[in-house]
């Protein structure tokens, strides 16, 4: 991004403060296109021809440093790159590490299908929704174009996932593109020997293409700039991944490197990165070794800068922290994460069970719920509205207070006094100065409970039923 | 009239093309053609004009082709011409032949605001320090994030391996390698030392819990005294955790452990970290600065340790909290990579090496259950394997951020950990591999 005050996005906009986005001023919907949380076609009266140079204008100072490439078609399409930033607490990392995982055109068709539908299947369900993987990369390791097409055919037959088609030989690539040419596959690879004519292919299919210069980023930018004149710019750049050793730490550097100057706005290098974590298989021959490597490899270049990374092992071990570790990394920083507030029964509370009190910050939510429930706790619990932040720094930032517990409770229509047998609720311990607050605000007697919610069997076992 | 054709479209294509100079082309005075008004121009004026601007185009667009831009296309489809015959067919997306790549140096800055070096503690002290370990442990002095081209990295990364005063639940995983020293810390940190390469060994002294055996702190002290007989290595000292007792158990270890230069676990806010700190200053030991998550609350933490209880600059390390993967590692990450970047600009209350309990990745489900709870879920297969890596990939995201030392107890974790920290720090030598041909191997 060009620019990164609102008021330097405001000068664009109508400056009607017409609502018609739902933001009240244009000031504050500048400040959304800012910080990325809302889009410009978002602003519909900017669609008016007479808007149409300044529409232009705002869309090129808005466009993000590295640019955003589309991989596939319909549902399933990808989008890589679209990052403005180094450091994730900056503004946030867009757009999430895209994982493909290989299949090979000498697999027989049994295998390659079962192999497919396992990439494509597997899941895992976290905070709400289930992680998933992204694509298959066909690599020809026959060198034979008529194989190659075939395999990418079975592909295309049991899977609408995207495709990465893998060839150094333009033949080759031709064959697949032929085959897939409505998908919208990434092409790997360009590299100095063959870059003319997996250029002409790239242009004539109007596909994405990979530029491949391991180790050599001089000619990894020559490369991105010759193809950038001749008329592409969806374009992916794999500096090599080395897998070990001295190479490996080049590798960490020619990733940051490369990021850097494109965010810096070296515009002929600010394309999309792919790593290639599968490397490991070249040098681990014990496939428990080789998956931990890979798992090692791609987690390094999730967090440093990888968009795209193609993979080998699909053992869960793998698989599940290479989706976690991405899902940590392009979570909004800047955003805690939170539930709805509001109440939740536990098990099956009646009139005499406790009545908790926690914030909606999902970290603190999860961790209660999880303590309170796994030892079998009837109980309400209540997620206060404190904008996602835990408990003690909540106390301190006046996020929660008597007034917004006491809201907290009555807005879901609980009544203290006919809902519960005792009239009591229990605040963490973290919050104990809050007890004669709440007390006088609610008319509800308070008791503290322990600062760790792994403590509250315990505590409930000393300090449950309330004496009156 | 057709007037789709403008002066700052094709400049703006030029600008497009990213040419940055035009050889022996000159365009001379301010091309900037201001019509104003609509119906009122003079017809014959209107005409001149038009001529002149199309004389203006015709010629930068004879430019462009000069350049390789198609621009006959361009004044095909500005007229309305598309569908006309082309004098050459060209395919979609047809770009200018080009024979040779262009050239093009990659260059990129060093950091300029990476200004102030992170703060060298050293662990441990051998006899002629005044202790008995065999050797010492530095960490710290970085000048830019970790394994960065910027600056070189001046230590690498270590690891401490825990070890128990009492038997504890630990996922089955990692205790199986523990059966036979569980109920002995010497011996425990002994074979962590010898079978598992640690650098280090952290004695945590849980059973001075009240609410687990109610040790004395003298007792406790035993304990210290037993493992530092045992090893060599520097050592840390870990409390229970308990607000109340900590302060009487470190204390008293701290004096038993005179002139070793241990790490004392810690000091926080949320109890008497005065005391602590105090016996720290007294008996030459570092103090661990434990704050949760909160950036503020750790230069709070840090200022009171310095100005109040007078600890030097070289005998802090902070622990800013470890969140398992999937468990909150999204804030710990950020939060140390944004104290490390604080650090590196100038902030004195954060210029310190970091630690991290990695051990925690070990409460994580997918670490230690045998399988998904939810029947949703892929198969998680073998937890054997599943254990170890989220310990790993826990630690090996933190050590990106900027931690320097890693407490873990998996050794399979902490052979994989040393080596991924190591290679990036760039002691591991490897055979160079080609790769320029990956596509085809055999994997």
């Amino acid at each position: 991004m060009k620019i990164n005050s609102p008021l330097e996005a405001y000068k664009y906009l109508p400056g009607t403060n017409c609502t018609v986005c739902g933001e009240q001023t244009c000031m504050a919907f500048a400040a959304h296109l800012i910080d990325r949380s809302r889009k410009l076609s978002e602003c519909t009266p900017m669609l008016e021809e007479k808007f149409s140079k300044k529409l232009e204008q705002l869309q090129g100072l808005l466009a993000p440093e590295i640019r955003e490439v589309e991989i596939g078609v319909g549902e399933k399409t990808v989008k890589i790159g679209g990052d403005d930033v180094l450091y994730r607490h900056k503004l946030t990392f867009f757009n999430q590490t895209v994982f493909a995982y290989d299949v090979w055109d000498t697999m027989d068709d049994k295998d390659l299908v079962e192999r497919v539908k396992k990439i494509q299947d597997f899941k895992k369900f976290y905070v709400g929704n289930f992680l998933t993987v992204d694509m298959v990369a066909v690599r020809s390791t026959s060198n034979d174009p008529k194989k190659f097409a075939s395999v990418v055919k079975k592909v295309i037959e049991t899977t609408d996932m995207p495709l990465v088609l893998c060839s150094f030989n333009p033949e080759v690539l031709k064959a697949g593109l032929e085959v897939a040419k409505d998908k919208n596959p990434l092409l790997y690879a360009a590299n100095k020997d063959n870059w003319q004519q997996v250029a002409a292919l790239a242009l004539e299919y109007d596909v994405p293409v990979t530029l491949f210069a391991p180790n050599d980023l001089d000619l990894l930018k020559s490369l991105a700039k010759t193809f950038a004149e001749m008329g592409t710019e969806k374009l992916v750049l794999d500096p090599g991944t080395f897998p070990s050793g001295k190479q490996l730490k080049e590798t960490f550097n020619n990733f940051i490197k490369v990021r850097r100057a494109g965010i810096d706005g070296d515009r002929e290098i600010a394309y999309p990165l792919m790593a290639v974590p599968l490397m490991a298989w070249m040098v681990h021959d014990d496939p428990v070794s080789a998956s931990y490597w890979e798992t090692v490899i791609a987690s390094v270049f999730t967090i440093k800068y990888g968009d795209i990374m193609i993979l080998h092992s699909t053992e869960p071990y793998a698989m599940l922290p290479e989706l976690h570790i991405r899902d940590t990394i392009y979570t909004d920083p800047r955003k805690p994460v939170t539930v709805d507030p509001g109440m939740y029964k536990i098990g099956s509370p009646t009139k005499d069970s406790p009545v908790f009190v926690t914030t909606n910050f999902a970290l603190t939510y999860y961790t209660v719920e999880s303590d309170i429930s796994s030892n079998k706790i009837d109980c309400f619990l209540w997620a206060i509205d404190t904008d996602g932040i835990g408990v003690e720094a909540a106390v301190a930032g006046g996020q929660l207070t008597a007034a917004k517990i006491k809201k907290g409770i009555e807005e879901s229509g609980f009544n203290m006094k006919t809902d519960t047998s005792h009239n009591t609720i229990i605040l963490p311990g973290l919050a104990a100065r809050l007890q004669g607050d709440v007390e006088d605000e609610t008319g509800s007697k308070v008791l503290i409970g322990p600062a760790d919610s792994g403590r509250i069997p315990g505590w409930l076992e000393k300090n449950w039923p309330p004496k009156k | 009239m057709t007037n789709k054709m403008k002066l700052t479209q094709l400049t703006e294509m030029l600008q497009e093309l990213n040419i940055e100079s035009l050889e022996g082309v000159t365009i001379e005075g301010d091309i900037e053609l201001n019509i104003t008004g609509g119906g009122g121009l003079n017809p014959a004026l209107a005409y001149a004009l038009g001529h002149e601007i199309s004389q203006i185009s015709l010629h930068m667009a004879n430019i462009g082709r000069m350049l390789g831009f198609p621009a006959e296309q361009l004044f095909a489809s500005a007229f309305g011409m598309a569908g006309m015959q082309q004098p050459q067919a060209p395919s979609l997306g047809t770009a200018p032949r080009i024979q040779e790549l262009l050239a093009s140096k990659f260059e990129v800055a060093k950091m300029n605001n990476w200004n102030n070096p992170i703060q060298e503690v050293t662990l441990g002290a051998t006899s002629t320090d005044g202790g008995s370990r065999k050797n010492t442990i530095t960490i710290g002095g970085e000048n830019a994030l970790p394994y960065y081209f910027d600056a070189a990295m001046p230590h690498r990364n270590y690891v401490t391996m825990d070890v128990f005063d009492m038997p504890i639940g630990m996922a089955k995983a990692v205790k199986s390698n523990y059966d036979d020293v569980i109920n002995d810390p010497a011996e425990w940190a002994k074979k962590v030392v010898r079978e598992f390469n640690a650098d280090m060994v952290t004695i945590h002294l849980i059973s001075t819990d009240p609410l687990i055996k109610d040790t004395s702190a003298k007792d406790a002290a035993k304990v210290v005294e037993d493992v530092l007989q045992a090893v060599k290595v520097p050592i840390v000292i870990g409390g229970s955790g308990n607000p109340e007792k900590d302060p009487e158990v470190l204390e008293k270890a701290a004096e038993v452990a005179a002139g070793e230069r241990v790490l004392l676990a810690s000091a926080s806010l949320n109890l008497d970290y005065e005391r602590i700190a105090r016996a720290a200053v007294e008996h030459g030991h570092v103090v661990l600065s434990w704050t949760q998550l909160e950036i503020n609350a750790q230069k709070e933490l840090n200022r009171k340790l310095m100005k109040q209880c007078k600890v030097p600059r070289d005998s802090i390390v902070m622990d800013p909290t470890t969140a398992a993967l999937g468990y909150g590692l999204d804030y710990a990450y950020t939060n140390m990579e944004r104290i490390r970047l604080a650090g590196l600009m100038g902030d004195d209350e954060l210029t310190f090496p970091m630690s991290s309990g990695t051990t925690n990745a070990w409460g994580a489900r997918e670490s230690w259950m045998v399988s998904s709870p939810l029947s949703q879920d892929s198969d998680w297969g073998p937890r054997e394997y599943r254990g170890p890596i989220w310990e790993i990939i826990t630690g090996l995201a933190l050590s990106l951020a900027g931690n320097d030392m890693f407490m873990m107890m998996h050794p399979t974790s902490v052979q994989v950990l040393k080596e991924i920290t190591q290679t990036l720090y760039g002691s591991i030598e490897a055979e160079e591999l080609d790769i320029s041909n990956w596509i085809g191997a055999e994997v």
